[in-house]
């Protein structure tokens, strides 16, 4: 229809670019936080994030080999030194020029010979092997100083990430708190999906007096902030001697997750087909038969799209952790603990905190690729009817 | 024992406790208490009918009672007290919100929350909107979205991360990394700013990070209505010579009013709660404080659980209005 409107080719193109402006927009921060997290501290502090994407020039400052050992005498009072400047530099780039003195930077063309006054000359190539030619005067006493003008491919690292999570000696590691956050997330997204299913099947097509209430009430609570809940349980978990540990935060995550769970899963179970369900029932099937078999199966979307929600949202909780499962130890510190905490004590680390921060938001971000189609789904669910 | 087993473990108990639970009280419903034969069969089989709901209710009803409901209450009533050493309590009526009330800093905070409330539902929504308007007719629109969308995957504190690595400033003769100094510099800004640290602005740079969040959920849930308006309505008007501003503020948006409200009041919710990323950021320092991060310094900082739970309340108290509609507008459902 917006053909019929007339799509003239500059509001297309307008079109095309604003929604790349927004997408740039949207991708850039995270972007940023990814490419920072393969450099090291040095070229992070030295340049911005963006400009490690391109060949990058600068100039760099060697010297040729010692003359007083190096030196070839060529007969004549004539003497030289040969090698290659990049010896032991562990370089890759291309250079562009090169100087003798630091007054006139990139003088001379890879491969010229610059004349360094009464009959010293200097030759360098491209691959940085060079001639250095002259009396023995000139050729003894400190080494040649050269110039460089180098174009350097972008450079990445790993070891960021070795560091990180591999090092032993790092006792600000995140490979204990990827753990331990695994540890977390997963018992608490299972269990309240069991136990919302089976409470939205009931919601949704059992008969009994109280269930419109009942329905109210999730609705109710579905918005309660959790702010509320803090200290009433962290007192109850520490009456009943849980304490702050893992069973706290289970049981406190499932709590919070339920009526979200009920409400997705009851929305779309009362959308199932009523037949099939009398049909069952005209067979013979129990409440508990048509459940397991036919309802959960048929529901799978929901369930999954739930399961998502609540996986992305344990994994990603800071508050929760903090007041029901990190005690004074440390030994249940989870990931976004662990982040925020460097950003106290590393501020400044830009390599340490990015890689640190790109491995806890890794694995959500391929679960949501993953599975965007039922995480979609499950919010247009909750939301529209 | 290892957490990772003691985990695994959990999921076991866990599951096979959820499990074993439904159908062993299922079993125990059917073959025991009222078997559907003999000479009560049919009575016994209403009966069993009449229960089974509660058994199917029971684990979710007793966890949100426990961990939603009665921490409501429980925490109004901490509100009216005050701890006293030894585990002891003394009620003091109001006097924990009274002597909130005389805070500045909770005023700092209510401002904040209020400007929260106002910028980000707005500014999400409508940027949301944008995009899904947008990206609608585009071959690549579904990539773009799921670009937009992506945010949605990252945690609070992860942002914050990814957001302070963008507002980083570093002294005036070395190059900036952060690109929105980086920016201000090339377009003739004089100095890098520390942007988290002016303030009254700087809720704006943390509101940035909680729009840049939500804005791909209300894409999504916008997008979806606008695929679901009538085409013949879009037809008409354009018929009509109406052009594309006017189908979409005439035309389109009346029509997916009641999704705009829900996509805002869901937001809002967000926003009343945020307490990471100020957490993660500022932690308050610089006038940025929020509600939920100043009930968060008072329980745990201060250990002062009366005013604490105060604020807690003053933050339900401002959910309430929307419970009250969102309940409202289920029961009208239903009927």
């Amino acid at each position: 229809m917006d053909a019929i409107a007339g799509r003239k080719p500059a509001v297309v193109w307008a079109l095309n670019i604003s929604v790349v402006v927004l997408v740039a927009l949207w991708l850039f921060p995270t972007l940023g936080l990814f490419v920072s997290s393969f450099r090291t501290g040095d070229q992070i502090t030295a340049s911005g994030w963006w400009s490690a994407l391109f060949p990058a020039e600068q100039t760099l400052q060697l010297r040729v080999a010692d003359p007083d050992d190096n030196r070839i005498d060529l007969g004549n009072g004539r003497f030289m030194v040969e090698g290659n400047i990049f010896d032991g530099q562990g370089f890759e780039g291309e250079m562009n020029a090169w100087a003798t003195s630091s007054r006139d930077l990139g003088a001379n063309a890879p491969g010229d010979t610059s004349d360094l006054g009464d009959g010293e000359l200097f030759t360098l190539n491209t691959d940085g092997t060079y001639v250095w030619e002259g009396n023995d005067d000139q050729i003894s006493g400190r080494a040649q100083r050269v110039f460089i003008e180098v174009v350097s491919p972008p450079d990445f690292t790993l070891n960021n990430y070795g560091f990180v999570l591999f090092d032993e000696n790092n006792s600000e590691g995140m490979a204990k708190a990827f753990f331990n956050t695994l540890t977390v997330v997963i018992p608490a997204t299972i269990i309240p999906i069991l136990i919302a299913a089976f409470a939205a099947y009931a919601l949704a097509w059992m008969d009994f007096p109280g269930r419109a209430l009942l329905i109210a009430i999730v609705v109710g609570l579905l918005v309660v902030p959790l702010q509320l809940a803090l200290i009433p349980l962290l007192s109850l978990h520490n009456a009943v001697g849980i304490g702050k540990g893992y069973l706290g935060v289970w049981l406190a995550h499932t709590g919070f997750g339920l009526p979200l769970a009920i409400y997705l899963l009851r929305n779309y179970m009362v959308g199932l087909p009523r037949d099939i369900i009398e049909n069952a029932k005209v067979d013979g099937a129990s409440d508990f038969q048509i459940f397991t078999k036919i309802i959960l199966p048929l529901s799978f979307p929901a369930l999954a799209s739930f399961a998502i929600f609540q996986f992305l949202w344990t994994w990603n909780d800071l508050l929760v952790a903090l007041v029901f499962l990190i005690d004074a130890s440390g030994q249940t510190t989870v990931m976004t603990k662990q982040i925020v905490e460097l950003l106290g004590t590393r501020g400044g680390d830009w390599e340490i905190l990015a890689t640190s921060a790109f491995i806890s938001i890794a694995v959500p971000l391929g679960v949501f690729f993953a599975m965007q189609k039922y995480l979609v789904r499950g919010l247009l669910a909750g939301s529209v009817k | 024992m290892h957490p990772a087993l003691q985990g695994l473990l959990t999921i076991i108990i866990g599951v096979g406790g959820c499990v074993g639970y439904f159908y062993g009280a299922n079993l125990l419903l059917d073959k025991v208490l009222f078997k559907p034969s003999g000479p009560n069969a049919g009575r016994n089989i209403n009966r069993a009918n009449q229960i089974r709901p509660w058994i199917f209710l029971m684990p979710a009803i007793l966890a949100l009672g426990l961990y939603l409901a009665y921490p409501v209450v429980a925490t109004l009533r901490l509100s009216f007290l005050e701890r006293l050493p030894g585990n002891q309590y003394a009620f003091v009526g109001l006097e924990n919100y009274t002597q909130m009330f005389a805070e500045p800093k909770f005023w700092e905070a209510m401002r904040n929350n209020v400007l929260w409330l106002v910028v980000v539902p707005a500014a999400a929504t409508g940027f949301g909107l944008l995009a899904a308007q947008l990206t609608d007719r585009l071959r690549w629109g579904n990539i773009a979205k799921s670009i937009i969308f992506m945010p949605m995957a990252i945690s609070f504190v992860g942002a914050a991360v990814i957001f302070k690595l963008i507002y980083e400033a570093r002294p005036e003769d070395v190059a900036q990394i952060g690109i929105l100094n980086h920016l201000y510099l090339l377009f003739g800004g004089e100095t890098p700013q520390q942007w988290l640290q002016i303030p009254f602005w700087n809720n704006f740079f943390l509101m940035a990070v909680l729009i840049w969040i939500q804005t791909g959920f209300a894409m999504v849930i916008l997008s979806a209505a606008l695929r679901g308006i009538p085409e013949e309505t879009v037809e008409a008007a354009v018929i009509d010579g109406a052009n594309p501003f006017q189908i979409f503020f005439k035309i389109k948006i009346p029509q997916i009013t009641s999704t705009i409200v829900v996509v805002w009041t869901t937001i809002t919710i967000a926003t009343l709660k945020v307490f990471d990323i100020v957490f993660a950021m500022t932690n308050g320092q610089w006038e940025t404080q929020v509600l939920a991060n100043y009930m968060y310094d008072k329980l745990f900082r201060a250990n002062d659980w009366g005013m604490g739970s105060a604020a807690a309340m003053i933050i339900m108290l401002m959910v309430t209005p929307i419970l009250v509609w969102n309940v409202y507008n289920a029961r009208k459902e239903m009927k």
